[in-house]
């Protein structure tokens, strides 16, 4: 179908944001990207009043370092995340996620804000950024807050931005060496929404024994789920197949997938089970990853 | 091989016989305009004072049409009108698909815009037209149409049942057609076997997913009374007739007209409603009227295919040999027949082909075909071939399993032999000349077979489950009128083709097949160049025209090249008599002293070049008074062609799959496939190996991803390109195409189809590759798509 | 807001000026507004590739890009690269291993894969396969895309060796 009729601003500057936003009244949607608002719009399922671009705001754009903090502007795009040195080395799992997101063209246009913004509960960037609990960065006329990725994600498409909110970035902390960090999926094509995707974040010690972990998963709930039970399960003890063993396990407490058109709640169960077997067990030591 | 002159047949090389082109891998003359952007499909046809339609379809399975408030719509901006059922039926006759010699088929009368109930949800229930598409699209948001839903009969294993909804309550019952073929006697064959497998199989309701959707321009003109339609087709004479018999129109006054086509596999040879509603809004308006399907509409509106349940058995003796195929198949096909060409075809064909590359004597298959509300189902490429080739060759590994012996052995006992033709199978169907063994040798020097079983046994032992799996096929071409013409259908079997040669020399061939991009248009040019004897850049082919070109059935059943395509020989070899004629009489020589080589007439005995035909053109053309008063010298020569001895040509292959089954996730990985085909005379070996290829992914997709998925309530829930599941590159694995040539002896030409032996036979050998590699773990796959889902139930994964 | 927004871009080097409805897509303006019908729309929710063409450098989905916000861009179709030469050997290619059969999504194949030809030089059948995973083409399987795409990576090699 083609697109409803709407209105078109494109803005240059966040204060220019503020005052079409205002104009523009509770109808108008922000446009990023749009690689999945304007796939949406062709099912005439959303009428939006009008689209606000922007991504000519230049000040939502770029990757920097601070400390120890990665900043990753709202507008970087999925392709531009998977080929930035700094993303590679300060956030790895983002720069393991991007080539998982769609296609080359998809990756081209669209963007990490939009992408958490819309909380496809299927879509990778929303579990890595809860995995590596960082930051989402919201503006508004009012001024800048911060929310912690976890609380940010509250359920099918929807997230604790308000009326007349952007996010303009992402805050992440930077990876340690003991960071270890791994993004798996299972598709039935390349490029295709998961059935069922785990992010994991693990901080360990040189002697195995791990001191964080956060399984998040996706795809297989309403949203970037945390398995908090699995992830309990690990820490304080060196990783091994016991252990691994023991988060699947718990996980039967943590998820409650729905189905979908693949299969049942129980296919994604178990999917969720040997995906994080295969997450965790790069991630052992390599004389038990080859027992 | 028949008489025709190869440089083979000769024993001479290729620069020995400069323009003999038939065997020769040409690239198409016209696929540059297609990697430059420059073809032209349906849509990129404009005209003046062009209207758009959209369609307002049923949300309901089944529902009464209670009431049209047409107000709001006629009140958006750009729309111009708003078309019910009732207003287009006084300008179009309802069809009813029925073929008379499908016993006791029964269908219900078809409209463009149903009168008073919806029967599937997705159909076309009132059409709006508008300056654009997107203002067509609001008026039919802004339509306000009151249904009263009514129970929807969605289960085909219940359409018979007591107390199942009649769809159509003039037709009694659900009962479309059922036909029952039987030879020997099963019964006693399976009670004296010495084993009897058996089984039940389900192929999934799939769909062919042309990349450019349905399309359509109807053009009424007032003042002459003509209707020009731009289509998407592959039968433009066919739409011609059926334009003119419904909207009371002569045939004449009627034209078709289809440039490029995005792809069609069966799928563009059906009469659409909507299609035809455009053509009533255009006769009823005098302008024109665009029709572009979306992909919304292209799930839900063009025909689906291959639902099918089919329970299987088969009995062996001691030694191996096959006693008895006993095959009962059920389909669903949605709340009409299809027109013209009925949607009982494809049960019927799975009578008429399982069982089909191997001797025995006892058969029993029944088809019953069904109503349903979901969308009609119909000829799609492989009609019934997969289906039929599913519950053979899935039977063949079972009985193989059951007495120990390896699948190739015990096809190879079982296969038709070579030396055995003619013959005819135990469902009746008249075999000419098939190659199963020597096709089956021609595989086994393609796939290292010791290499992938040692493999194979080495990977279990790390715990990765690959499996090879084979399936042998036979595939009906060539159709002649037994297909549906006895049947009553206006679907011509023959087809024609004019030749003439222009003044400067060269040569324009117009033909009734058509180019759907599996290249028609270029073996056409390579037969022409060869028959006539001009190099093959000296031929321009046009088709798509039922103005320009000579009456034909257009592409289907793998009838382009041996058709057409002998109807393109015969014309040029008798342009080429008659060129030599002319010749002849200018250069005071016997015709049959000369020969036409590289557009050059020359002197047979010694090759000297005698005059170019570009010096013939221009004297025939310009200095006529030169040539003998009584020398006939028409440079232009139409012959049909039709297949009389045999109904169909069947043709025959076998298809082998190598994979990998990750038995956690239950995906499937392809790691090779093969095929060996024997489509007759190949013509272009490039173009036929492509066409392999393309139809092996698209019984893949069949095989692990295609699904209409419909939830009880009839509703369609793949209803997008991210839901429905169509092969992609990253899976896809390399396939390795070979041949044997049996031509058909019914042609000079001797070629058979090629377009359909991939998607035959591909699923078939998926499914048997799956399951050999799951058989140490006790588990097997019956049922397409084999998804993720099904694989891990079958492992007893997950319950 | 605006449902109609004048906009001025470059189009296989021409500079164009429109004013143009906030519902068309890139696809839809090259098709109606400019007559540029080599960019095919097939499914229009950003799956099937058939529409995909150059935005400033890059393949992007035509069918979500809003023609609106092209102001200033820099938009090549498969009419621009075949007019400037670019992928003449690509197309020769495809050609000579009928990697097109109905060429509904040959331009759009054809944009993703010259993508390949300058950001991945030595891309392996895998990676060729992986790159073009989201052009959907019904007709040929992919292999004979795949053996054109790598037979121009071969030969482009060579000639930047000699």
């Amino acid at each position: 179908m083609k697109w409803p009729a709407m209105g078109y601003a494109r803005v240059e500057s966040l204060d220019e944001l503020w005052q079409v936003l205002d104009a523009a009244g509770p109808e108008a949607q922000i446009l990023a990207g749009g690689q999945s608002l304007l796939a949406t719009l062709s099912f005439r399922l959303s009428e939006p009043s009008g689209l606000i671009d922007i991504t000519r705001i230049a000040a939502l754009r770029g990757v920097s370092v601070a400390g120890a903090t990665l900043r990753i502007g709202s507008l970087t795009r999925h392709a531009e995340l998977g080929r930035d040195p700094l993303v590679a080395a300060h956030a790895p799992i983002l720069a393991e996620a991007a080539p998982l997101i769609a296609h080359p063209a998809i990756r081209n246009r669209g963007t990490i804000g939009g992408s958490l913004a819309l909380a496809d509960p299927a879509a990778e960037l929303p579990a890595c950024v809860v995995a590596l609990d960082a930051t989402i960065v919201v503006a508004s006329r009012g001024g800048e807050r911060r929310v912690p990725a976890a609380d940010f994600f509250q359920g099918l498409f929807t997230t604790d931005l308000q009326p007349g909110e952007i996010i303009t970035a992402v805050e992440v902390p930077v990876a340690t060496p003991a960071s270890r960090q791994t993004i798996v999926e299972v598709t039935r094509r390349s490029g295709d929404y998961a059935m069922a995707g785990l992010a994991a974040v693990l901080a360990m010690r040189a002697d195995g024994t791990v001191d964080a972990a956060r399984l998040v998963f996706f795809g297989v709930g309403s949203g970037a789920e945390i398995a908090t039970g699995a992830s309990a399960a690990l820490i304080g003890a060196p990783l091994t197949r016991a252990t691994i063993a023991a988060a699947q396990g718990a996980l039967a407490d943590d998820l409650d997938p729905p189905g979908d058109l693949h299969g049942g709640p129980e296919l994604k169960r178990h999917l969720a089970r040997v995906i994080t077997a295969r997450a965790l067990d790069t991630f052992l030591a390599s004389a038990e990853q080859a027992a | 091989m028949n008489e025709i002159v190869t440089p083979k047949s000769l024993g001479l090389s290729r620069e020995d016989l400069p323009n003999s082109y038939i065997g020769r891998s040409v690239p198409r003359p016209n696929a540059r305009k297609l990697v430059e952007g420059r073809a032209t499909y349906t849509d990129d046809v404009t005209l003046p004072r062009l209207v758009h339609a959209a369609f307002l379809r049923s949300p309901h399975a089944h529902a009464r049409i209670v009431s049209i408030d047409t107000a709001a719509a006629l009140a958006v901006p750009g729309v111009v009108r708003v078309f019910t059922g009732a207003d287009l039926a006084k300008v179009c006759d309802p069809w009813v698909a029925v073929l008379a010699h499908l016993k006791g088929m029964k269908s219900a009368p078809q409209y463009p815009l149903p009168l008073e109930r919806a029967t599937w949800q997705g159909e076309a229930v009132v059409a709006v037209v508008a300056e654009t598409r997107a203002a067509a699209e609001d008026g039919v948001a802004a339509l306000a149409v009151a249904f009263d839903a009514l129970p929807a009969q969605v289960d085909m294993e219940t359409a018979l049942a007591p107390g199942a909804v009649v769809i159509h309550p003039e037709l009694g019952d659900n009962l479309v057609f059922t036909r029952t073929a039987e030879t020997g006697n099963v019964e006693a064959a399976i009670a004296g076997a010495h084993k009897v497998v058996e089984a039940t199989f389900h192929t999934g309701r799939h769909t062919g997913v042309t990349l450019e959707p349905r399309s359509i321009i109807a053009d009424y003109n007032r003042a002459d009374g003509t209707l020009t339609v731009h289509h998407s087709t592959q039968a433009p004479h066919m739409m011609q007739n059926v334009f003119a018999t419904q909207l009371r129109m002569a045939e004449g006054d009627v034209r078709v007209i289809c440039k490029d086509v995005g792809g069609s596999y069966g799928i563009k040879v059906h009469v659409y409603p909507d299609e035809m509603a455009v053509a009533c809004m255009s006769k009823i308006m005098g302008r024109p009227v665009k029709f572009i399907a979306d992909r919304f509409e292209a799930f839900g509106s063009d025909i689906h295919a291959r639902d099918h349940r089919i329970k299987g058995r088969l009995a062996v003796d001691a030694e191996g040999r096959f006693l008895a195929f006993d095959i009962d198949d059920l389909t669903g096909i949605g709340p009409y027949s299809v027109y013209p060409r009925t949607s009982a075809v494809e049960g019927n064909q799975v009578v008429n082909l399982c069982g089909g590359p191997y001797a025995f004597d006892n058969y029993r298959c029944t088809t019953t075909v069904v109503l349903q509300n979901k969308a009609p189902t119909s000829q799609y490429r492989a009609v019934g071939h997969p289906i039929a080739t599913t519950v053979t060759e899935g039977l063949v590994d079972l009985a193989a399993e059951a007495l120990g012996i390896d699948p190739v052995a015990i096809r190879r006992k079982n296969l038709i032999r070579d030396d055995a033709y003619p013959c005819t199978s135990p469902a009746g169907m008249k075999f000419e000349g098939l190659s199963h063994h020597a096709s089956l040798d021609k595989l086994l020097e393609m796939v290292p077979v010791e290499k992938i079983r040692a493999d194979q046994a080495e990977q279990r032992k790390r715990g990765v489950y690959r499996g090879l799996g084979f399936a042998s096929f036979i595939e009906l071409t060539n159709p002649s009128p037994f297909m549906y013409g006895i049947g009553g259908a206006k679907i011509s079997a023959q087809d024609g083709c004019t030749v003439r040669m222009d003044p400067d020399g060269s040569l324009v061939a117009l033909s009734g097949v058509t180019e759907q991009g599996q290249g028609t248009e270029a073996i056409l040019a390579q037969i022409v160049a060869h028959g006539v004897g001009v190099p093959v850049s000296k031929v321009k082919v046009v088709t798509g025209d039922t103005q320009t070109t000579p009456y034909g059935g257009g592409t289907w059943a793998c009838r382009g090249a041996g058709i057409g395509g002998e109807a393109a020989l015969q014309s040029a070899i008798a342009l080429k008599e008659q060129i030599l004629e002319v010749a002849g009489a200018m250069l005071q020589a016997q015709a049959a002293s000369l020969d036409i080589v590289m557009g050059e007439v020359v002197d047979k005995a010694t090759g000297q070049v005698r005059m170019p035909l570009a010096e013939l053109g221009r004297i025939v053309y310009y200095r006529g008074d030169t040539l003998p008063k009584d020398l006939a010298r028409e440079l232009v020569q139409t012959r049909h062609f039709i297949t009389k001895e045999y109904p169909f040509a069947f043709t025959n292959g076998i298809q082998a799959s190598w994979l990998e089954v990750d038995v956690e996730t239950g995906m499937v990985k392809l790691l090779e496939h093969w095929c060996v085909e024997d489509c007759g005379r190949v013509i272009n070996p490039m173009l036929v190996d492509e066409q392999v290829r393309g139809g092996i992914v698209q019984g893949i997709g069949g095989a692990l991803y295609e699904h209409c998925i419909y939830n009880e309530d009839g509703q369609l829930l793949t209803t997008t390109l991210a839901d429905y599941l169509v092969p992609m590159a990253a899976e896809m694995p390399d396939m390795h195409v070979g041949h044997v040539e049996t031509p058909t002896k019914e042609s000079l030409l001797g070629a058979k189809g090629a377009g359909e032996a991939g998607t035959a036979g591909a699923p078939a050998a998926i499914m048997n590759a799956i399951n050999d590699a799951l058989s140490p773990l006790g588990a097997r796959v019956l049922a397409q798509p084999f998804t993720p889902d099904r694989i891990l139930r079958a492992l007893g994964t997950i319950a | 807001m605006n449902r109609r927004i004048d906009i001025t871009l470059t189009v296989n080097g021409e500079r164009v000026s429109r004013s143009v409805d906030t519902r068309l897509h890139l696809i839809d303006f090259l098709r109606t507004e400019l007559g540029l019908t080599g960019a095919h729309t097939a499914c229009e929710h950003g799956v099937c590739g058939a529409c995909t063409v150059r935005l400033d450098g890059d393949p992007v989905r035509g069918c979500l890009v809003m023609a609106a916000s092209l102001d200033g861009s820099v938009v090549e179709t498969i009419e621009g690269l075949s007019d400037s030469g670019e992928i003449r050997d690509l197309q020769e290619a495809f050609v000579a291993r009928n990697a097109a059969q109905c060429g509904y999504c040959t331009p759009g194949m054809l944009v993703t894969a010259a993508d390949i030809l300058t950001q991945a030089p030595n891309a392996s059948r895998e990676e060729i396969r992986e790159h073009i995973s989201g052009n959907y083409c019904r007709c040929t399987g992919y292999q004979a895309i795949v053996d054109a795409v790598e037979d121009v990576l071969k030969s482009r090699r060579k000639s930047e060796a000699a």
